[in-house]
């Protein structure tokens, strides 16, 4: 499966929670939502082999 | 995980509320926190025009998306800065990287945001054309370029509450949640600064007649509720957050207080609606305002800028109409 922030892609093993693969690239789960298929997924959920994850930052410094 | 309301399956997780909601149910849930919060700091009535701080990013649009969903009469306000990228993108939350300028592209996310909804409207104030200078090259020529925050926030404030005052609108409603609270609060407390641990509330109330009152119905709002009620509200909100916030210190004090409610969860809403209530109760007291705060400080303080005739504490000029006078 992929996880994708930003400008960057991990490529990991299904199988294991959003919240465990948010982790294992180094990210803080609190700090990020995830979306597969364009639809928000909670960090229960268990990766499957062709998922395609992306991460949303939730954190924002200031307005423009 | 399923949703605690209809046993669908969860979209988030709400530890710090004990719930976990499906998207329908999610949905419902953001407005109404929005709404008992407008009721619980009596921020303004249901007759009540409201204008809305729109910077086009995830905070403001939900905001003034939920206001728009509970009917009040909300209108967006966009102030354009004249921000661009430092380097190389931005994102929107489709994830698609395009070169060009901060500040235009939000306004394209405003625009875009109130063309999808019939009856928002929304007012542009494009500094530049204005007054002449867009804010960094404002910050450049006043030497101020490494407070960039604190001048944007005072050329803001400013403009909205002229803006607001002008129209005629009870409150300015801004996106602040709970996280920009928390970091605030503690950056506060490190320091003592006891004339802005004095006022910080979710309510900022008007001083003078041509001082509007600020609300943030977010207030009690995580950021990141707020972040997945605009993904799965659908608004295309700017992803990244102001080139010039990169590094400030309110990121870092968000991240400590995630760091922190990973370990205890609830500490952010406990941290902030704990020492609201200390203070409302005299368990902890500050010193009343003080004067060059021109947003808030006390009547008896205030009389009319020289210049714009807003009123500030300072002897001649306002901070706003100082800042163009040394330019």
């Amino acid at each position: 499966m992929k996880l994708i922030y930003r400008d960057q892609v991990w490529e990991l093993r299904p199988g294991m929670t959003v919240r465990d693969a948010i982790r294992k690239v180094g990210l803080d789960p609190e700090e990020v939502l995830a979306v597969r298929n364009g639809q928000l997924i909670n960090e229960e959920t268990l990766t499957g082999t062709d998922d395609e994850i992306k991460l949303i930052a939730v954190i924002s410094g200031g307005g423009q | 995980m399923k949703c605690s309301i209809c046993g669908q399956p969860a979209i988030l997780n709400l530890r710090h509320h004990m719930l976990r909601l499906c998207a329908p149910h999610f949905m419902e849930w953001f407005p109404e926190q929005v709404a008992r919060s407008i009721k619980r700091y009596r921020m303004f009535g249901p007759q009540d025009r409201i204008l809305v701080a729109v910077s086009g990013g995830k905070d403001s649009l939900a905001l003034w998306d939920a206001l728009l969903r509970l009917g009040y009469q909300a209108d967006g306000m966009y102030i354009n800065l004249g921000i661009k990228e430092r380097s190389c993108h931005s994102q929107t939350s489709d994830g698609l990287s395009q070169p060009g300028d901060y500040s235009g592209k939000s306004l394209e996310r405003v625009r875009a945001f109130a063309a999808q909804r019939p009856g928002a409207r929304y007012q542009v104030v494009d500094v530049a054309a204005e007054y002449g200078l867009n804010v960094p090259d404002l910050a450049r020529r006043n030497h101020r370029s490494a407070k960039m925050c604190s001048l944007c926030g005072l050329v803001k404030r400013h403009i909205m509450n002229r803006a607001a005052y002008q129209g005629g609108y009870a409150a300015i409603a801004t996106g602040h949640n709970l996280d920009d609270e928390v970091a605030t609060l503690l950056q506060n407390a490190l320091h003592w600064e006891t004339g802005y641990l004095a006022r910080q509330a979710p309510v900022l109330p008007s001083t003078h007649p041509r001082l509007v009152r600020k609300v943030k119905p977010l207030a009690r709002m995580y950021e990141r509720d707020s972040a997945a009620y605009a993904l799965v509200q659908g608004i295309d909100y700017i992803y990244d957050e102001c080139p010039y916030a990169e590094g400030a210190k309110s990121i870092f004090f968000k991240k400590l207080f995630n760091q922190i409610e990973n370990l205890s969860t609830g500490t952010k809403s406990q941290f902030y609606l704990q020492f609201l209530k200390a203070r409302q109760q005299g368990r902890i007291a500050f010193p009343q305002l003080e004067a060059g705060e021109e947003d808030d400080a006390p009547r008896s303080l205030l009389r009319d800028c020289d210049k714009c005739g807003q009123p500030t504490s300072s002897a001649d000029l306002c901070a706003f109409c100082r800042l163009w006078e040394e330019t």
